[in-house]
C-alpha cells in the first residue's frame, strides 16, 4: 500500500507520472490556495473507479493482447458446435492419422485459369505393404471444396437449438477435411480440440468461482472479524497450503467411482481442485479486509452510523473488487493447467468428454511424437490460453487501484 | 558520454565565468543553478515543475528555498545532482559547481556542469556524496534497516577515499560525535531501528558530512520530526556549517524555519523563483505579492483569530459538554491465546478534560504522546480501558459513552463528528462527494431522497464548495477542497461537537487559516463546540480558548490558551513553546532553549 505520509508536500510534484495525470491533472490548478470553488475540467476529474481502471489497463498493451485472446477463447468455447466442422467423436477408418492440410483460397484450374474457391487437396493413404506403414500423398488432381457457412451435420447449439449450418463444411457431405490432421481413430483434431476449449476454460471458470466463495467468506470473516476467528482460519489455510497439491488430487480423483456420468464426474473434478484452490483468494481478500479496515473512510462509515454490513458491502468491497477480479484472473490459468496434467495423466477428465488434457492423454505415447506431432496441438492451445490469461492478470492487477501512486 | 573519465576532469565544454563578482575579496559561489528547468512528460505533454531557475550558493551560507505543495523545490533540488524520478528529466539550463572556490581544492580553476555528466556516470557518482551531499526528509526510510549505523556512514567514506577499515571506524566514530549522537561507541555498532526519528537523522548528516562536501542539500530534513527535535536538528547543521564553510540549500515550507536558519531566500511557486533576497530584507518587506501572502498567513496564524475573540463576546461559553473523566487506554493488553498476561502499552493515562458548550479545546502534543488516541476515545472509536466519558446531550441528560456498544453509540455519534486528518484516506475513492456527505444522512433515514439531495446542496453551499462536486469523485479535488468536504460530511446530522484531529496539517500554511475560517464560521452558525488535535501550536493559539498539552499519555497542563502560551506552567509546556520557530529572523539566537527531560 501507499504511504499514509502526506507530510512531503511534493509528493504529488516529484511523481505526477505514477500518480497519473488522472488524481492531478495540473498540480497548478489543483494545488491552488486561490478559489475552493475552482474545479479540474479534465474528462478523468468526472470519470468514476472503472473507467480509470480501464483507462490504466488500455495503457497496458501486452494485457489487451491477452484480454482479446481470452475473450477469444471464450467465445470459440461457447460457440464449439457451431465453429467445430465435424463432430469430434466422428471416426473415420480410412484417415487414421490423417497429417494435416493447409487451407487454400486460389483455385488453379489446369486451363491455367484460376478463381477464388477455398478448398484442400486430397491426400491419398498408400500403406506399405511389407511394414504396414500408412503413407499420405498428394493428389493435386483431386480437391475438396469447402464452404463458408454451409449445411453440415445436424447439431443442437448447446443441446438446444437445433442447427445445420456450421462456419466451415466441405461442399460434398461424404468427404472430410482435417486443418490440424487427425488421430488414432481418424477424428477430426480441429473439432476436438475446439471442443476441449469449451471444457478446459469453463472448468477454469466454474472452478475459481467456487474457490471464490469459499476464499470470499473464509477470507471475509478471517480480516473482518481478527484475533482467534483469523489465527484458526490462517492456520487452516497454511495447512490446505502446505499439503502437496498432485498427491492430493490424485488421491481425490482416484477416489472418485467409476460408474459416475461424465458431466458428475466433470463437477466433482472443479470442486476437487477449487477444494486446493480457495486458499490463495483467501489469503488476497484478508489482507484487502485488513489493510481497508484500518483506512479513514471506514472509520468515518462506522461514525455516520453504518451497520457492518453497509461498511462491508458499501464501503469495503467497492474497492476490493477490482482487486478480486484481478486475482480470480490470475487463478484461472492455474486451475487450467491443475486439469489437464489431471486428465493427461488419467485421472482426471475421461473420455467422451473432452478436454485438452484429455487430448494430450492421446499424445502421450513415443509413437504419436515420432509419426504424429499434430496431436500436440492442445497444447499449445493450452500454453497461448494460459499466457493469455497470465498477461490479462498481470494487467488487471496493475490497473486494479487507480488512486494509488504506486502499485506494490 | 565517456563514463570512466575522473571526475577531477572538468566535463563538457570550458565554460567561461562570466560572473565573477566580488564577495570581500573572493568570489565564495560555489554552486551556480542557471535557467534549470526539469519536465516530466506524462501523456498530456511535458509539465514543467521547475522553469527556468537560477540560483547561487555561497559557501558558509543557507539558501533557503521556500515554497507550498508542488512549487516545485524538492524537484529543484533533485535536479541538481540528477536523481530526479522519472519521468522527470532535466530539460534545459546549467548547474555549476566551482570546486576551486571551496576549501579543498583552491587556487586550480575547476568548473564541472553537473547535467552535462551522464547520470549515471562515475564522474558524477564521484560528486554525490563528496561534493554535494544530501539529506531527505524522511528519516525512517533513508537508513538501510538492515545494516548498523556504523557502516551506513563509514560506506560514504570509503566509496570516496582509500581508507582501512581501522580508519574508517575511527572517522566514522568522530563523526558520530560530531553530530552528537550520545554513546558514539555503542551507537556505531547499532541498527537504525534501535534508533529514534532524531537521531537516524543525525545518523543521516553523519553520513551527509562523511566526506567534507562543499554543499549540503537538505531536502525537508525536519518536517518528519516534532518541533524539539526539529530545533536540535537546526542547531546541528548551523553549527557544522559555522566550523566546514559548507554551503547549505534548504528546502521547507515552513516560514518558521526559515527565519531560524537562512541566510538568504528563494521563493518558489509554479516552479518559477518569484522572489530571492537576504532574509531579513524579505522578511522586512517581501516584494512579490506571493510572497506578502505567504508571510502575512504565517504571521496571522500565531495569535488568536480576531473572529473567534469576537464571537466569545457575543455568545459566552456554557456548561461542560463532554467530559473525559479519568480515561485510560491500553492497546494490546489482556491474555495472550496461550493465556499469558501481556502488558500492553499505555496510550493514555487517567486524562481529565473537559470541553464547554460552544468552545474551542485544543490538545496539542508531540508524535506519540496520546493525543489521537485520546480523541477517539472520546469520541468511543477505541473501547475506554478505564474511566468515564461523559456526554451531555441537547436534552440535558448525562450519557456515559465509555459502556456503551456500538448500536447505542449511534445517537451520540450524530451529535459528535469528526474531521479526519489526512484528506486522502479519509473519502472513499468510489464514492463521489455526494454521497460520502449524504451517508451519515441515508443512514439515519430520517429524509426521502430528494430531501437529502437538497440537505447535501446546502452542505456544500455552506463549507464553500460548488454544487458540481456533487456528481464527482474525491480524486479530482485538492487537499483543501477535500478537506471541506469531510467537513460537510461531519456537520451534516446536525452535530454539537466536532472533534478535528490534525484537521489541518496536511496542508499548506496558506490553507490552514482558510480551514480554521471556516470552522470557526461554522460554529457562528451552527453553534458547534470543536476539539482541535494538533501538534502546531501556532494553530492552536490562532483557534482553540482553552489548551490542554498532552506529553506521553498523560496530560501535564491545560488550561487558557494565552495563559499557557505565555506562562507555561509546566517544564514540558516550556520546552515545547521554547522549540517552536518564530516566523521572525530578528528574533534568532534571542530565544533561550530548554530541554525537558522527564524526572521520574
Amino acid at each position: 500500500m501507499t504511504s499514509k505520509i502526506y507530510s512531503d508536500p511534493d509528493v504529488t510534484m516529484v511523481e505526477p507520472g505514477k500518480l497519473g495525470a488522472a488524481a492531478h491533472p495540473d498540480p497548478r490548478t489543483a494545488t491552488a490556495n486561490d478559489d475552493p470553488r475552482a474545479l479540474g475540467q479534465a474528462p478523468e476529474d468526472f470519470a468514476s473507479q472503472w473507467k480509470l481502471i480501464w483507462i490504466s489497463f488500455r495503457k497496458h498493451k501486452l494485457a489487451m493482447t491477452g484480454l482479446i485472446i481470452v475473450v477469444l477463447f471464450y467465445l470459440i468455447g461457447a460457440f464449439a458446435e457451431f465453429l467445430a466442422p465435424f463432430d469430434p467423436n466422428a471416426s473415420s477408418a480410412p484417415d487414421i492419422y490423417h497429417p494435416p492440410q493447409m487451407i487454400h483460397f486460389i483455385d488453379r484450374a489446369p486451363d491455367g485459369g484460376w478463381s477464388i474457391n477455398p478448398h484442400v487437396n486430397f491426400l491419398t493413404a498408400e500403406r506399405d505393404p511389407f511394414t504396414l506403414a500408412t503413407t499420405f500423398t498428394e493428389d493435386p488432381d483431386r480437391k475438396i471444396y469447402l464452404d463458408f457457412f454451409g449445411k453440415g451435420d445436424p447439431y443442437r447449439l448447446w443441446g438446444l437449438i437445433p442447427m445445420e449450418r456450421r462456419l466451415l463444411t466441405t461442399e460434398n457431405p461424404d468427404e472430410m477435411f482435417f486443418l490440424f490432421g487427425a488421430d488414432r481413430l481418424g477424428r477430426d483434431m480441429l473439432s476436438r480440440t475446439i471442443y476441449g476449449t469449451r471444457i478446459s476454460m469453463s472448468i477454469g471458470l466454474i472452478g475459481v468461482s467456487l474457490s471464490l466463495v469459499l476464499g470470499l467468506i473464509l477470507g471475509g470473516i478471517s480480516g473482518y472479524f481478527g484475533g482467534r476467528t483469523d489465527m484458526f482460519i490462517q492456520r487452516v489455510v497454511e495447512l490446505v497450503i502446505s499439503l502437496p497439491t498432485i498427491p492430493i488430487w490424485l488421491g481425490l480423483s482416484a477416489a472418485l467411482p467409476q460408474d459416475w456420468s461424465p458431466l458428475t464426474r466433470y463437477f466433482a473434478i472443479t470442486v476437487i481442485l477449487s477444494l486446493v484452490a480457495w486458499t490463495e483468494l483467501a489469503r488476497v481478500v484478508r489482507g484487502k479486509f485488513l489493510t481497508l479496515r484500518t483506512e479513514d473512510f471506514v472509520t468515518a462509515a462506522r461514525l455516520d452510523g453504518c451497520s457492518r454490513g453497509r461498511v462491508i458491502f458499501r464501503h469495503m468491497m467497492p474497492s476490493m473488487v477490482s482487486h478480486i477480479i484481478a486475482s480470480v484472473t490470475l487463478a484461472i490459468p492455474v486451475m487450467i493447467i491443475a486439469e489437464t496434467s489431471l486428465s493427461f495423466l488419467g485421472l482426471g477428465l475421461t473420455p467422451p468428454i473432452i478436454s485438452w488434457g484429455v487430448l494430450l492423454k492421446e499424445a502421450q505415447n513415443i509413437r504419436s511424437i515420432a509419426q504424429a506431432p499434430w496431436l500436440f496441438v492442445p497444447g499449445a492451445a493450452v500454453c497461448l490460453a494460459v499466457l493469455a490469461l497470465n498477461f490479462l492478470g498481470d494487467g488487471l492487477r496493475d490497473a486494479a487501484d487507480p488512486y494509488v501512486q504506486d502499485n506494490d | 558520454m565517456d563514463s570512466t573519465a575522473p571526475s577531477t576532469m572538468p566535463r563538457g565544454a570550458p565554460i567561461p565565468n562570466t560572473r565573477d563578482h566580488d564577495n570581500k575579496g573572493r568570489d565564495t559561489t560555489v554552486l551556480e543553478i542557471r535557467n534549470l528547468s526539469t519536465e516530466f512528460v506524462t501523456k498530456r505533454g511535458a509539465f514543467r515543475a521547475v522553469d527556468d531557475v537560477s540560483l547561487e550558493l555561497h559557501a558558509g551560507k543557507t539558501l533557503c528555498v521556500v515554497g507550498e505543495s508542488g512549487s516545485g523545490k524538492s524537484v529543484m533540488s533533485r535536479s541538481i545532482l540528477q536523481i530526479v524520478d522519472p519521468p522527470g528529466r532535466v530539460a534545459a539550463g546549467q548547474v555549476l559547481l566551482h570546486r576551486h572556490r571551496t576549501a579543498r581544492d583552491a587556487g586550480i580553476e575547476d568548473t564541472v556542469d553537473l547535467l552535462q555528466l551522464s547520470p549515471t556516470s562515475k564522474a558524477i557518482r564521484n560528486l554525490r556524496g563528496r561534493d554535494i551531499a544530501m539529506i531527505f526528509q524522511e528519516p525512517m526510510s533513508s537508513l538501510s534497516p538492515v545494516h548498523r549505523i556504523g557502516d551506513q556512514v563509514g560506506e560514504a567514506i570509503r566509496l570516496h577515499e582509500r581508507v582501512s577499515k581501522k580508519e574508517m571506524r575511527e572517522r566514522t566514530l568522530e563523526l558520530l560525535r560530531k553530530v552528537e549522537i550520545p554513546n558514539p561507541g555503542k551507537a556505531i555498532d547499532q541498527f537504525p531501528f534501535e534508533f529514534s526519528g532524531g537521531m537516524r537523522q543525525r545518523a543521516m548528516i553523519a553520513m551527509a558530512l562523511a566526506c567534507n562536501p562543499t554543499v549540503l542539500i537538505a531536502d525537508e530534513p525536519t518536517t518528519a520530526l516534532d518541533v524539539t527535535i526539529q530545533a536540535e536538528i537546526l542547531d546541528l547543521i548551523r553549527s557544522i556549517q559555522d566550523e566546514s564553510d559548507m554551503a547549505v540549500l534548504f528546502i521547507t515550507h515552513d516560514m518558521g524555519v526559515v527565519a531560524e536558519i537562512a541566510d538568504e531566500i528563494a521563493v518558489m511557486r509554479y516552479g518559477k523563483v518569484v522572489e530571492t533576497g537576504d532574509v531579513y530584507d524579505i522578511f522586512e518587506a517581501p516584494q512579490h505579492p506571493y510572497t506578502q501572502r505567504l508571510l502575512n498567513s504565517v504571521k496571522e496564524l500565531d495569535q488568536p483569530s480576531e473572529r473567534r475573540l469576537a464571537m466569545r463576546q457575543a455568545r459566552p461559553v456554557g456548561a461542560p459538554c463532554l467530559v473525559s473523566d479519568g480515561v485510560t487506554k491500553v492497546f494490546g493488553a489482556g491474555k495472550n491465546w496461550r493465556g499469558r498476561e501481556a502488558r500492553g502499552l499505555l496510550a493514555v493515562d487517567r486524562a481529565d478534560l473537559e470541553l464547554r458548550k460552544g468552545e474551542n479545546l485544543g490538545i496539542v502534543g508531540e508524535s506519540g504522546s496520546g493525543k489521537t488516541t485520546l480523541g477517539r476515545c472520546l469520541q468511543r472509536v477505541y473501547d475506554v480501558t478505564a474511566g468515564h466519558v461523559l456526554y451531555t446531550a441537547e436534552d440535558g441528560r448525562e450519557l456515559d459513552l465509555a459502556p456503551m456498544t456500538e448500536n447505542q453509540l449511534a445517537g451520540p455519534w450524530r451529535d459528535i463528528r469528526t474531521v479526519f486528518q489526512d484528506p486522502f484516506s479519509s473519502l472513499n475513492p468510489r464514492m463521489t462527494i455526494g454521497q460520502i456527505i449524504a451517508e451519515p444522512l441515508v443512514v439515519a433515514g430520517k429524509l426521502t431522497a430528494p430531501e437529502i439531495r437538497d440537505r447535501v446542496f446546502e452542505l456544500l453551499e455552506l463549507v464553500g464548495l460548488p454544487d458540481t462536486a456533487y456528481m464527482r469523485y474525491p480524486h479530482a479535488f485538492s487537499g483543501g477542497q477535500r478537506q471541506r468536504v469531510s467537513i460537510a460530511r461531519a456537520i451534516a446530522p446536525n452535530p454539537r461537537i466536532i472533534i478535528a484531529d490534525e484537521a489541518t496539517s496536511a496542508l499548506d500554511v496558506s490553507l490552514r487559516t482558510q480551514i480554521l475560517d471556516l470552522l470557526l464560521d461554522l460554529q457562528e452558525r451552527l453553534d458547534l463546540s470543536f476539539i482541535l488535535i494538533s501538534h502546531d501550536i501556532a494553530v492552536i493559539r490562532y483557534f482553540c480558548d482553552r489548551i490542554a498539552v498532552m506529553y506521553r499519555g498523560r496530560i501535564v497542563e491545560a488550561g487558557d490558551t494565552e495563559e499557557v502560551c505565555r506562562n507555561p506552567a509546566h517544564d514540558y509546556t516550556r520546552s515545547l513553546l521554547s522549540a517552536v520557530p518564530v516566523a521572525d529572523p530578528r528574533m534568532r539566537g534571542q530565544k533561550q532553549r530548554v530541554r525537558y527531560t522527564e524526572t521520574t
